[in-house]
Order: structure tokens, then C-alpha cells, then sequence
């Protein structure tokens, strides 16, 4: 048990290491991925100049906490590189070198992907501060307690959906040579389904209805909604128990195409 | 000039032949850009269940807008966006030594090898898209607006190459830029909004640094809002424009010169 510890100890070092080397990308990523953020801001100021006092039961200042909640949980959860680099692995036959190792290759990769998510936030965090307070008259904290322990479950399980989606489009490299198309296609969903774009609250009810049952809202709009208690008693319960039924597929499915992808494994040029 | 334009047909002419081998990627790039259009149209669809007009814009004249928008970034991705995400490779591998020797201008030879026409297909979608918001709009172009909005369309195409190019060559000093793409990506995004919702310092970054907020804008007043005067706009969109494509072949020049070649 300690053994296997600290050996995935050692690959999520690696892995921190290994996004140092990059640190100036780093930097410039976070710089400009500001700007959709202040753009997303004067944009609903326009919006709420025209249109009064509140929209869809949100103030402006509910807004920006919104968006700017969304922001820091995207880059806790959202895997940026992971599936090209598994499908990379795959197709550059770069696999059988790991298959050697005494490691399990989820596992692996998760390691990974968790250490890389960690690493980027610690880093990214004087940027989240900065904007926070540039942002404090629309900030508002959660009032109850019981709200961060939801929150930190729920962000949990939005990164084992997001991370066992992104690696079941990568397992569908053993099948196909371009995986990027379908990582568009699935990226192109996300971005308006899980909330990024717009409160989904703010979709017409019956949309909202059935967007409720996929797997999008809890890779983001979820725990947001979490934190900012706009979701609570029977609906957070309802909500988490889709979160973790999702989580749990996603991961299933993972699973099972890395076992039947395995097999067709030609190690090309390995 | 003649001997760029017979080399620039053939690498067309190479490119569409090599799509057409693999028709199906062909065909899902489009189904890509369909959705996302689509995610855009149903985004305005929600911010107009609010209000009526944001920043002097009504429904359809936004819609004319993210078409117009459409069309000049899909041109770009035509004909450069593949390139230059390209170029941090070719810095990296040192493979940029076979464009040096090149008997043409590095720089052309490095943004048009080769030309995408999936993203031609979509332009003509962003179209479609602006004909028919003008149309719900009651508006009918003149010769001279249609003259007007096809001047303003390639300086919008060039702002863009000017501004992804720059970022890439940061390349030449960082290895493994990826996230240069991300920045493109990033900056663009706010080129779909109305330039009047911008206020501060942010407005007189995006309209005089890095002029992404004219691009579109320009060229979508000209069409859907008939009855302001488009000269300043088209002046402003100009003057910008040089001034990137200056700063970005200055920015070009002063890479090469550091340019060491890996592995050779």
C-alpha cells in the first residue's frame, strides 16, 4: 500500500516538474485568458444597462460571481492537454513503454492529470486573488458552512467527469489515427452545456429540463451553482446523486474502451 | 509578385487535393464549425429573451454581427490559421531551415503552405447567416455599402494574421508556445461584441494595441447599421491595420535573428 503511494507520489512529481519546464506558457495562458473574462463583464454590464435590475433572478453583481466562480473551477477541473497527449501515446506507440512499468496506466494518468490541475491553480492563484479583489464589491462568500464541504465534493466529482470524458475520447485512438475533430465536437457541446457561456438557469425551462439529465451542467454550472447557493436542499441532493452517477459512468466507460483498445494495440513504431 | 501568386495556386491546388483523401475529416470540421455557430445563435437567442437592444444593437444586427465575424475568421483560418499554429514546430524541430532557404520571403513561405477549404465552405455559412439577419432586418445593401464591407473584410483577414503571427513568434524565445493558440482563440473571443460595450483602458488596448474589436464591428455597421457614417470606422480599421502588420514583420525580422536552428 505504501509502496504504491509513494510510487504514484514519485509520478505526480513528475509531472509538477514537468510543468514547470513550460512555466513561461504558463504565464502568457493565464494572461490572456483574462480577456474573454473582462469581455464576458463589460458585456452583461451593456446587457444590464438595458435591461434593469435583474435578469433570469440574477443582480450584476450575482453575475460576476458567477462567471468569475466559473473561471477558478474550470482551471481547478478542466483538463487542457491530457487527451492529446494519451492519444499521442497511443498512436506514436509510445504506450508499450509505460506498459512495461509496474504501473496501472489510469491511474497513471490521472496522477497526472491531478498534479497538473493542482500545480496550475497554486500558480494561477495570485491572478484569481487579483481578480477577486478587483471584483470585491461582487463577491459574496457562502453563508453556510455545510456549502464549502458540498462545494468540494461536487468539484471533485466534476473533475472525474471531465477527466474520464477527455480520456474516453482519447481511448478512441486505438481505433482511429485523428482524434481531433471529435474533441471539437465534444468541446463545442461543453462550452454552451456545462455553463461557460451563460447561467444555464437562464435557458428556456423545458431546455434546462432535459440538459439537467446529461453529464455537462456538473462538469462546471453545478458546483457553482453550489457554491453560490443557488442550489440547495432536495435539488443539491438530486443534483449530486446525477453527479456521481455520471462520474461513475464516465469512468466505466473509460475503463472498458482501455480494455477492449488494449488488445487492438499494434505499438506502431514502439 | 506573379512568381508568389503561380507558387500560392499550386499550393492550393495541392491542398484540395490532399482533403479530398480524407473527405469524412473533411466533412466533421464543418459539422465543428456548425455547432459552434449554432451554441453562438442560441447564446444571442438567450441574451435577447432579456432585453431588446444591448449597446445600440438589436437582435438581427447582432446576429449580422457574429456572421460577419464568421466570415472574416474563417477566411483567416483559410488560408494562415494552420500555418502558423504550425510555426513553434518548425522553430522547435528546426525544420524552419528548409523555409530560409527557400528562394522567397521566409515569412510568406511560412503562412501559406497550405490553405484549408473546409473553413471557405463555413465562411459562406457566415454569409448565408448575414444575409438572412439583414433581411429580417428589411435592409438591402447598396453597390456602394457591398464596395465598403469587401474593403473592410480583408483588413479585418489581416488584422488577425498579424496578431496570431505575432504571438507565435514568441516561439523563437519560448519553446513549446502552445499557448499562443489559446491566446488567438482568447482575443478573438471579444471580437463578436458590440466595439460599444467596451469602456477604459480595455477599449483603448483592444482598439489601438491589438485592434480585435474592429474587425468585426467595422465591417457589420457598414451592413447593418446603414445610417452611420462608415468613414471614421473604415479610417480607424486601416490605420490599425498597418500599424500591426508593421509591428508583427519588425517582430519577425527580430526573431530570425535569434533564430539558432535545433539539431543541425
Amino acid at each position: 500500500m505504501t509502496a504504491t503511494l509513494s510510487k504514484y507520489a514519485k509520478v505526480f512529481a513528475v509531472g509538477a516538474q514537468n510543468t514547470f519546464v513550460y512555466r513561461w506558457n504558463f504565464v502568457l495562458r493565464s494572461v490572456v485568458g483574462i480577456v474573454p473574462l473582462v469581455g464576458t463583464i463589460f458585456l452583461w454590464r451593456a446587457i444590464f444597462d438595458s435591461g434593469g435590475g435583474r435578469l433570469s433572478g440574477y443582480t450584476f453583481s450575482q453575475l460576476i460571481m458567477y462567471f468569475a466562480m466559473t473561471v477558478f473551477v474550470e482551471n481547478l477541473v478542466t483538463p487542457t492537454e491530457d487527451e492529446w497527449q494519451i492519444a499521442g501515446e497511443i498512436r506514436d506507440g509510445k504506450m508499450s513503454f509505460l506498459l512495461l512499468k509496474p504501473l496501472n496506466y489510469i491511474a497513471y494518468r490521472f496522477t497526472l492529470y491531478a498534479s497538473y490541475r493542482l500545480l496550475y491553480t497554486v500558480v494561477l492563484l495570485p491572478g484569481v486573488v487579483l481578480i477577486f479583489f478587483f471584483l470585491r464589491d461582487h463577491i459574496s462568500l457562502p453563508v453556510h458552512a455545510a456549502t464549502w464541504l458540498w462545494f468540494a465534493v461536487s468539484t471533485a466529482l466534476a473533475a472525474v467527469i471531465q477527466f474520464f470524458i477527455a480520456y474516453t475520447i482519447a481511448m478512441l485512438a486505438f481505433w482511429i489515427l485523428e482524434i481531433s475533430t471529435i474533441v471539437f465536437i465534444v468541446f463545442s457541446i461543453e462550452y454552451f452545456l456545462s455553463g461557460h457561456a451563460f447561467p444555464l438557469d437562464m435557458l428556456p425551462p423545458w431546455i434546462a429540463g432535459f440538459v439537467k439529465w446529461s453529464p455537462f451542467p456538473y462538469e462546471l454550472y453545478f458546483p457553482v451553482q453550489v457554491f453560490t447557493e443557488r442550489i440547495s436542499g432536495a435539488a443539491l441532493a438530486q443534483g449530486i446523486a446525477i453527479q456521481a452517477f455520471w462520474a461513475f459512468a464516465m469512468w466505466m466507460s473509460g475503463v472498458t474502451l482501455w480494455r477492449i483498445g488494449i488488445r487492438r494495440y499494434q505499438a506502431v513504431g514502439g | 509578385m506573379n512568381r508568389y501568386l503561380s507558387i500560392f495556386r499550386l499550393t492550393a491546388r495541392n491542398s484540395l487535393i490532399r482533403e479530398m483523401n480524407f473527405k469524412l475529416n473533411f466533412l466533421l470540421w464543418m459539422v465543428v464549425e456548425l455547432l459552434w455557430f449554432a451554441g453562438q445563435l442560441a447564446f444571442i437567442e438567450v441574451l435577447y429573451g432579456q432585453v431588446n437592444e444591448i449597446a445600440g444593437w438589436s437582435k438581427w444586427q447582432l446576429v449580422a454581427l457574429v456572421g460577419v465575424h464568421q466570415i472574416i475568421a474563417q477566411l483567416f483560418q483559410a488560408f494562415f490559421y494552420i500555418n502558423i499554429a504550425n510555426l513553434p514546430e518548425l522553430v522547435r524541430t528546426g525544420r524552419l531551415d528548409l523555409m530560409l532557404t527557400l528562394p522567397m520571403d521566409a515569412q510568406f513561405a511560412v503562412s501559406t503552405r497550405q490553405v484549408s477549404f473546409d473553413c471557405i465552405v463555413n465562411s459562406l455559412v457566415g454569409v448565408a447567416i448575414v444575409a438572412f439577419a439583414l433581411a429580417k432586418l428589411h435592409i438591402v445593401p447598396s453597390i456602394a455599402q457591398l464596395a465598403l464591407f469587401a474593403c473592410a473584410v480583408p483588413l479585418g483577414i489581416a488584422v488577425h494574421y498579424a496578431v496570431m503571427f505575432g504571438l507565435s513568434c514568441i516561439s523563437f524565445w519560448i519553446i513549446r508556445a502552445q499557448s499562443f493558440i489559446h491566446g488567438y482563440f482568447n482575443l478573438f473571443h471579444i471580437g463578436r461584441y458590440p466595439e460599444a460595450v467596451f469602456r477604459g483602458v480595455f477599449r483603448f488596448i483592444f482598439t489601438w494595441l491589438v485592434p480585435v474589436i474592429l474587425v468585426s464591428n467595422v465591417p457589420a455597421k457598414i451592413l447593418a447599421h446603414p445610417f452611420t457614417s462608415p468613414w471614421a470606422g473604415l479610417a480607424m480599421l486601416s490605420a490599425a491595420t498597418l500599424a500591426v502588420l508593421a509591428a508583427t514583420r519588425a517582430l519577425w525580422l527580430l526573431a530570425l535573428r535569434r533564430y539558432g536552428s535545433a539539431s543541425s
